[in-house]
């Protein structure tokens, strides 16, 4: 196994031998080079596993979306990845989910407040269904938010007298990344709410701050690095998402097609570089995000 | 939260009546348009004309093929992504290298990829115009297009989900069971056999669970690599797509409720398993 013996050289020209005290005896037919904390085996073949699939699985073929994309001259990249329809879409695809994430943000931290904080009949269920979303394939709700929310649907009846279209339009659009996202905030939220001490509450209730006060001054803000993390989460799946908003889009050129539509249009043409000018975007982005995602974390850790 | 309180006053933490019944009233009617009316739209959809018709539906032989296929794949994927989330896990959780950081976020990272890159990187590599496109067509080996493709795509986009939730969870659980265990003369093999996996088995299977549902249900990936060609390379998501595009709706909704009900099953147990093995709830779930 080759790449089971590189990681080991790695650990060990940046760690020389600094053998810390091991609980267990080592074993004696131990290599030396693994004398630091673990006596555990295994660590070569399972590293090497890992590295190897992931390479092959995950990293390699990501890099073929670089790769390809960088068959394009600079001009046809940018003419390729910001075309005026693809700027549109980009638009849509990001104004959408921003949207969503923002509703999510909202309603999400209203869930986990009446899942955590209250008991009401049901609540079983409604816990177990926040995490619909995730166990729903996309295509399902694709359609069913579609029938809902067209014109003659039944929740659309409704809003047409209204004057208000929510299907077929970027409307429709983030009525899907909604139910997409919602699950993320909720989810995240949660378990900090949850281990929010009750003394901090108490004290600001007995040192005379209303329940308001309370709340927006003590709690909300604990809550804050998860929030913006169930938000970023929310706002990066939407942004990706495609299953579930194309059947309520209309995926009209410039006015309702998001993002990853256009790769697949693209596709379909057999412009592959094309398509992997649009997919370095998205890629660029969804990296971002995850770097964002992982700055607030590492920010909130040190106020543990 | 604790039981009812014998002080009559209401305490600091509690939130007066009628804000509980703004929030919990506010929650429902948002839940019930978001998340419950769709669902109950689907099964009333599917039903419009009766059983019988949505019956037929799902035993047409295209819309078997589809489930057969949809079968066929999560059967190889969620394995797959098992026995690395195993090997992922022990190799982070269980010993010190440098990195680590690096690796969670990379495993991570099929996450944030959307499902329609996911699938195109894969035409990238194995397509006709593809990096091994022509030497596949020499040894007439169909992967895009065709079931290794579909597979391929269903792997990536449920990568990370039990390693997810095997590393925290045997993170947690450190290494001084193991420890003794090897130091005691045990194996590698038979110190996971013994030791690891029975700590790990509930979180394992809570992985499985929510690896399976996206497996089963995965569109946008697949839906790029499988070319939805009928009887062949459509998966049940597919089969929903193509027949809601022919307005055959209550065909269409048949098969949806089919996979509706697969979530269902997978709520029901999830919490089930949330509520039996509370540990289980570590990995951020999703």
């Amino acid at each position: 196994m080759a790449p089971s013996r590189s990681p080991t050289r790695i650990l060990d020209d940046d760690h020389p031998m600094t053998a810390e005290t091991i609980s267990a005896p080592p074993r004696p037919a131990q290599r030396p080079l693994f004398r630091r904390r673990s006596a555990i085996p295994g660590f070569g073949l399972t590293l090497g596993v890992t590295l190897t699939i992931l390479s092959l699985i995950v990293l390699i073929p990501l890099s073929a979306v670089a790769i390809k994309s960088s068959s394009l001259s600079p001009a046809q990249f940018l003419a390729a990845a910001f075309s005026e329809r693809a700027i549109a879409a980009y638009r849509l695809t990001f104004g959408a989910a921003f949207v969503a994430a923002v509703i999510n943000a909202v309603f999400g931290v209203l869930t986990t407040w009446a899942l955590v904080r209250y008991e009401f009949p049901g609540k079983a269920v409604v816990n177990a269904l926040v995490d619909l979303p995730f166990a729903l394939p996309t295509a399902v709700a694709g359609i069913a938010l579609a029938t809902l929310y067209a014109p003659n649907g039944w929740v659309g009846q409704y809003l047409t007298p209204l004057g208000i279209k929510a299907a077929y339009n970027p409307v429709g659009v983030t009525i899907a990344l909604i139910f997409i996202g919602l699950p993320f905030v909720v989810r995240t939220l949660e378990p900090v709410m949850r281990d929010l001490s009750a003394d901090v509450e108490e004290a600001a209730a007995s040192l005379g701050a209303g329940r308001f006060a309370t709340i927006g001054r003590i709690i909300l803000p604990a809550l804050g690095p998860a929030w913006l993390t169930g938000f970023a989460l929310a706002f990066a799946r939407g942004v990706g998402e495609y299953g579930s908003v194309i059947f309520i889009a209309g995926n009209m050129p410039y006015k309702s097609e998001i993002a990853p539509l256009l790769i697949i249009i693209q596709l379909e043409q057999f412009e592959y570089a094309n398509a992997a000018a649009i997919a370095v975007v998205m890629l660029a982005v969804s990296f971002l995000m995850l770097l964002v995602i992982n700055a607030i974390q590492a920010w909130s850790r040190r106020f543990v | 939260m604790t039981a009812p309180t014998r002080a009559h006053a209401r305490r600091p933490t509690d939130d007066p009546l009628w804000a509980k019944a703004l929030v919990i009233g506010l929650v429902l009617a948002f839940l019930g348009l978001v998340l419950i009316l769709p669902l109950a739209a689907v099964f009333a959809e599917a039903l419009r004309k009766g059983l019988g018709p949505a019956v037929a539906a799902i035993s047409t032989p295209d819309a078997w093929a589809a489930i057969k296929l949809t079968l066929i794949t999560a059967a190889i994927a969620v394995p797959f992504n098992a026995l690395f989330g195993l090997c992922a896990a022990w190799a982070i959780a269980k010993h010190d290298f440098p990195g680590k950081p690096l690796l969670i976020t990379l495993i991570d990272l099929p996450f944030s990829v959307s499902p329609v890159v996911a699938g195109l990187i894969y035409v990238l590599v194995f397509g006709l115009q593809g990096w091994f496109g022509e030497r596949l067509i020499d040894h007439d080996i169909k992967i895009i297009f065709a079931i290794p493709g579909i597979v391929l795509a269903t792997i990536f986009v449920t990568f990370p989900f039990i390693a997810r939730e095997l590393i925290p969870l045997m993170q947690e659980q450190g290494v001084s069971e193991e420890e003794a265990a090897v130091s005691m003369g045990a194996s590698g093999l038979y110190t996971f056999w013994r030791v690891t996996a029975p700590n790990v088995r509930w979180g394992l299977l809570y992985g499985v669970l929510l690896c399976n549902a996206r497996a089963m249900g995965e569109f946008g990936a697949v839906s790029v690599v499988s070319g939805h060609i009928r009887g062949l390379t459509n998966t049940m998501p597919l089969h929903v797509e193509i027949l809601y595009n022919e307005y055959d709706f209550v065909s269409a909704f048949a098969v949806a409720a089919l996979l509706c009900l697969l979530a269902i099953v997978t709520l029901v147990l999830k919490s089930v398993l949330e509520i039996a093995q509370p540990d289980v709830k570590r990995g951020g779930g999703h």
